[in-house]
């Protein structure tokens, strides 16, 4: 894909999908048909952005707000895009 | 009562993912391979809707996250909707398991609104015909085409899966298609689990060798070929591949089932143990079955592996294989999976397996009242009846 359509994506959770905290656990879960993805550290926090609204750049600034000083610039993306690959963002 | 040898064992048991709610053993399909038990419980002794709510809220504490809908026909249930709905309020994850008789426009539309999430959707053969002789009911499968463009057009994502067997495997790159012509985002494709029907209907299911080479190519070379459009999922057949499987993911490991009557079992075939006493929902809470009870720790762990499986260093791979097959075949629930190739008891899937079957008997489909009820007595209730 090209950089530009890349900065325009709006990434969303996948239709099928369901995140949700897990009390029992203590962790972010992605619920998908037959398997549960258990999201580590703040991945749970970063899916939770992807809500259609936000481009990736716009998710990226976010983070780096509220985290200063986090490599959200260098780490963010490529795991949007693992997600995308995997069929759970669109 | 003495201390446990290994002192891990007692260790609380991490909580399970998943639940299996057999939500009635009645169903309009006569599948001679079901997993449902030989003894199918009767519609008057099924949980009632608050029953259901209930256990559905003590699974959502307990940590369970996601639930298969199955039966017997789930849709068979007049309050599945409620039942539905139940679980999403507790934060669990829906899926139906359907053999898509009874399934209209109007009854799914009720169930996506309370929550229903994704549908499974059972396929016999890809040719009506021989579907329909499968499942024992004449125009199943035109009900299972219509079910799955209900679905697809409701936007839920569609699994089909398919039991494999002698009067199927041959069919499996047809079975591919027609998942591809119904807009399937998965297609599970099971080799038949030898208890209970199965187990009984073993000398007609039962493949050769050859077939199922053939369809592991095909499942290959589709696989390659619809790589990111289909998922497909061969479930081994464990007969002739000399490997136990992992059942269940371990005994207590990963998830429970719900009988109808509210029973609750470690596998939806472990009603076949006769001296388990599988505790239930309507005398113990679900918390105390999973964490105490003694069905759910009989097995759990490696503490109580014999044979070969005691210094393997496959056991916490395979979990010794399934307790229900170790005890349909040699009448000892703790032995080896016969399964596994390193069994003593190798001989007794290797020689069903090789024998050849030029003839096999009618299909004993499954329906209430099909088998008499088992004699008391330490004596596998099922002995199959290889030609």
């Amino acid at each position: 894909m090209t950089a530009r359509s890349a900065d325009q994506w709006c990434p969303a959770l996948a239709p099928a999908l369901m995140l949700r905290h897990d009390a029992v656990r203590g962790t972010d879960l992605l619920v998908l048909p037959e398997r549960v993805v258990v999201l580590k550290g703040h991945a749970g926090m970063v899916v939770g952005l992807c809500d259609g609204t936000r481009t990736v750049p716009g998710i990226v600034g976010e983070l780096a707000e509220r985290f200063p000083g986090a490599p959200v610039a260098d780490s963010v993306p490529g795991f949007l895009d693992s997600m995308r690959q995997e069929g759970w963002l669109t | 009562m003495t201390a446990p040898a290994n002192p891990g064992a007692a260790a609380r048991p991490a909580p399970p993912w998943a639940l299996l709610a057999e939500l009635t053993h009645a169903c309009p399909l006569h599948c001679p391979y079901c997993s449902n038990p030989l003894e199918l419980a009767r519609r008057s002794a099924e949980l009632s809707t608050d029953e259901w709510t209930d256990v559905l809220r003590q699974a959502g504490d307990l940590g369970v996250v996601h639930t298969h809908l199955s039966g017997g026909e789930p849709l068979l249930r007049p309050d599945l909707e409620r039942i539905v709905a139940a679980a999403e309020a507790a934060g669990i994850y829906t899926q139906l398991v359907t053999s898509g008789t009874g399934l209209d426009e109007a009854r799914l539309a009720a169930l996506t609104a309370a929550g229903l999430r994704s549908v499974q959707l059972s396929v016999q053969h890809a040719d009506p015909r021989a579907g329909d002789r499968i499942a024992g009911r004449p125009s199943s499968f035109a009900a299972k085409e219509r079910a799955a463009a209900l679905v697809r057009r409701a936007g839920l994502p569609l699994g089909l899966n398919v039991v494999l067997h002698r009067d199927n495997l041959d069919a499996v790159d047809a079975l591919i298609d027609l998942g591809v012509a119904w807009g399937a985002d998965r297609v599970e494709l099971a080799n038949t689990q030898f208890y209970g029907w199965g187990l009984l209907n073993r000398a007609a299911l039962l493949p050769t060798r050859d077939q199922l080479a053939r369809a592991r190519e095909t499942v290959e070379r589709r696989r390659e070929q619809l790589a990111g459009r289909i998922d497909l999922v061969w479930v081994v057949p464990d007969y002739f591949d000399g490997v136990a499987k992992p059942c269940m993911g371990g005994w207590g490991a990963v998830s429970l089932t719900v009988a109808p009557d509210g029973t609750v079992l470690p596998c939806p075939a472990a009603a076949s143990l006769p001296d388990l006493h599988p505790p239930t929902v309507r005398e113990r809470p679900l918390a105390w079955i999973w964490e105490h009870s003694a069905a759910f720790n009989r097995f759990r762990g490696t503490d109580w592996m014999t044979g070969p499986c005691g210094g393997c260093p496959r056991r916490e791979e395979d979990f010794g294989g399934c307790r229900c097959q170790a005890f349909a075949l040699t009448g000892d629930a703790a032995r080896t999976d016969p399964a596994c190739a390193l069994s003593p008891d190798h001989h007794l899937v290797r020689e069903p397996a090789d024998a050849g079957r030029p003839e096999p008997p009618p299909y004993v489909y499954r329906r209430p009242g099909a088998v008499p009820a088992p004699a008391a007595g330490p004596a596998p209730s099922v002995v199959a009846t290889d030609g």
